[in-house]
C-alpha cells in the first residue's frame, strides 16, 4: 500500500517535470526540470527493487550529463525563448487533431490488451550489483563492447570536431 | 513500549544527535582552520572572544544571522535562493549513511533484541549513495555562480563545475578498488572487513596506497580546497561563485564546503584507514556489543577524522594553487589513467590470490 502511494508520488512528480520542461520559457528552467525528472525516475527504480540502477542513474544522468546540460546553456548564455508574433496555423489545425489521434490510439491499445500480466511487483527484483555484473560480463558481454567502442567513436568525433582549424 | 516505537525513538535520536554533532563540529572546523593556519603563520589565530578564540564561531553566527540579505537587483531570484540549499542539503546527505561506530546490542540494555549499528541507515548501496550526493551538490556551485548575474561568479561557476566533474572519476575509480577488495558497496560490510589491527586496514592489507593518493587527491579537488581552489580564488575572481551572496546564504556555502571535507575525510576513513577500527585491537574499552565498545569505537573514528582535518588545513597553509590548466591536465591526464591502473592492479592481484 505504502509502496503504491509512493509510486503514485514520484510518478506524478515525473509527469509534472516533464510538462513544466515544455511549458518553461527559460532553458535552464527546462534543465532543472530534466533533472526533477531523472530523480524521479531513480526513485522508481527504488520502489521496484534496482538499487544499483537507481543509484547509477543519479551519478550518470542527474549528475554528469545533465551537468553538461547546464553548463552549455551557462556558457551560451541562451535567452528566453521569443515568442514568434504569427500563431502559426499549421500547429493548430493539423497538429492538434494529430497529437490527439495518437494519444487515444495508444490508449486503446493499452486498454484492449488480452495478454496483460500481473505487471511487475513492486520490489520484485532481487538481483543486486552482482547480479547484474555478472550478466553484463558472461551473456550480455558482445553489446557492452560494442556500446564501448561506440562511446570512443563519439569521444573522438567530438574531439575532431572542437580541433582548432591550421 | 511497542518495538516500532523504540526504533522510532532510537532513530530520532540518532538523526538529532548526528545533525547537530556535524553542525556543531562544522563550526569549531572554522576556528581550527584559523587557529592552525595563523600559528603555521607566526601568528595568533582568533584570541579574544572567549578563551582561545573559542567563542568566535558563535559570534560568527550571530553575526551571520543578523547581517542584512540581499539579493541583488538583476538575479534570477529562485535559482539564487535554491543554489545555496542545494549545496548544502546534498553537503549533509551523504552523513545518513555513514557507520560512526560499531554494532551496539541493545538488548543489553533493555531497548529492543537486535543490535543497532550507529549509522542512521545501513544501504546496500552506501557507497553509491555518497558518490550521488557529490554529482548533485555541483549544482549548487554552478547554478550560483550563473544566476548571481555577475562575471565574477559566472567564472568561478564555470571553472567549479568543470573542475568537479573531472575529478569526480579518479574518485569514483579510485574507490573502485577497496570495492574488489571488500566485495560489497555496503558501508559497514567494508568497514569489517578491516577488522583485526592496523595491517589489516585497506590501506596496508589490501594494498590500496596508490588508490588512497587517487582519493585524497580528488577529494581536495572535489572539495575547492586549496591546491585546487582555483573557483574561490581570492586574489582572482574576488570570491568566485559566492561572490553575490551576503548573511545567511554565504553561510550556507560555508557549511557545505565543510560539510563536504567531512564526507570526504569520513569516507576516507572508513575505506582506507579501517572506520572505527583502532591501530590494535585492544586498544578498545569494553567488550563487542556494548555501549562503552561502541563509544570507544566512535573515538577512533573521531580521531582519525581529526587527523584528516588537520591534514586539510596544513595542506592549505603549505601548498600554493593550481593554475587551471595545470589543475585539468592534472586532473585527466595523470589521476585518471593511475586511477585505472590502480582497479587493474587491484583486479590483478586479487585474482593471483584466489587461484
Amino acid at each position: 500500500m505504502v509502496h503504491q502511494i509512493l509510486f503514485f508520488v514520484f510518478a506524478g512528480l515525473c509527469v509534472a517535470g516533464a510538462l513544466n520542461l515544455l511549458f518553461q520559457k527559460h532553458p535552464i528552467h527546462s534543465a532543472l526540470s530534466l533533472i526533477v525528472v531523472m530523480g524521479s525516475l531513480a526513485a522508481l527504480f527504488l520502489l521496484l527493487g534496482a538499487e544499483f540502477v537507481a543509484a547509477i542513474q543519479i551519478i550518470v544522468y542527474a549528475g554528469a550529463i545533465m551537468v553538461l546540460f547546464v553548463y552549455v546553456i551557462m556558457l551560451l548564455n541562451a535567452g528566453e525563448e521569443e515568442k514568434s508574433p504569427d500563431n502559426s496555423s499549421i500547429a493548430l489545425y493539423i497538429g492538434v487533431p494529430a497529437i490527439t489521434a495518437i494519444v487515444a490510439f495508444v490508449l486503446l491499445l493499452l486498454v484492449r490488451r488480452n495478454d496483460v500480466h500481473d505487471g511487475v511487483q513492486l520490489g520484485q527484483f532481487m538481483g543486486g550489483t552482482k547480479a547484474i555484473a555478472m550478466k553484463l560480463f558472461t551473456d550480455f558481454l558482445l553489446p557492452f563492447e560494442v556500446t564501448s567502442v561506440l562511446i570512443l567513436i563519439a569521444i573522438m568525433g567530438a574531439v575532431v570536431l572542437a580541433r582548432k582549424e591550421r | 513500549m511497542n518495538e516500532t516505537i523504540k526504533l522510532i525513538i532510537f532513530n530520532a535520536v540518532k538523526i538529532l544527535v548526528v545533525t547537530h554533532v556535524l553542525l556543531g563540529a562544522v563550526a569549531y572546523t572554522v576556528w581550527l582552520e584559523r587557529k592552525l593556519i595563523g600559528r603555521m603563520q607566526n601568528r595568533w589565530g582568533p584570541t579574544r572572544v572567549g578563551p582561545f578564540g573559542l567563542l568566535q564561531p558563535i559570534a560568527d553566527g550571530l553575526k551571520f544571522i543578523v547581517k542584512e540579505d540581499m539579493l541583488p537587483p538583476g538575479v534570477n531570484k529562485p535559482l539564487f535562493i535554491l543554489a545555496p540549499a542545494i549545496a548544502v542539503v546534498f553537503g549533509l546527505t551523504p552523513l545518513a549513511v555513514i557507520p560512526f561506530g560499531p554494532m551496539l546490542d541493545a538488548a543489553r540494555y533493555g531497548w529492543g533484541e537486535k543490535a543497532q549499528g550507529l549509522q542512521i541507515t545501513d544501504v546496500n548501496i552506501g557507497l553509491l549513495v555518497i558518490l550521488a550526493m557529490t554529482s548533485i551538490g555541483v549544482y549548487g556551485i554552478a547554478l550560483s555562480g550563473w544566476s548571481s548575474n555577475s562575471k565574477y561568479s559566472l567564472l568561478g561557476a564555470l571553472r567549479a563545475s568543470a573542475q568537479m566533474i573531472s575529478y569526480e572519476l579518479s574518485l569514483g575509480l579510485s574507490l573502485v578498488g577497496v570495492l574488489m577488495m571488500s566485495q560489497s558497496l555496503s558501508l559497514r560490510a567494508i568497514v569489517d572487513t578491516q577488522a583485526g589491527g592496523i595491517l589489516h586496514w585497506n590501506i596496508f592489507a589490501g594494498l590500496q596506497i596508490i588508490g588512497f593518493f587517487v582519493y585524497v587527491t580528488s577529494a581536495f579537488a572535489e572539495n575547492n580546497r586549496i591546491p585546487f581552489d582555483l573557483p574561490e580564488a581570492e586574489t582572482e575572481l574576488v570570491a568566485g561563485y559566492h561572490t553575490e551572496y551576503s548573511a545567511m546564504k554565504f553561510a550556507m556555502f560555508f557549511m557545505a564546503e565543510y560539510a563536504n571535507m567531512f564526507s570526504a575525510s569520513s569516507i576516507a576513513t572508513l575505506l582506507f584507514l579501517g572506520g572505527w577500527h583502532p591501530p590494535h585491537p585492544a586498544m578498545m574499552l569494553g567488550t563487542e556489543g556494548s555501549l562503552a565498545y561502541a563509544l570507544s569505537g566512535v573515538f577512533w573514528f573521531a580521531f582519525k577524522i581529526f587527523l584528516f582535518i588537520c591534514f586539510y588545513i596544513w595542506i592549505r597553509a603549505t601548498l600554493p594553487r593550481f593554475r587551471y590548466d595545470q589543475l585539468m591536465s592534472f586532473g585527466w591526464k595523470f589521476l585518471l589513467p593511475l586511477a585505472l591502473a590502480n582497479v587493474l592492479a587491484s583486479g590483478l592481484v586479487i585474482a593471483l590470490r584466489n587461484t
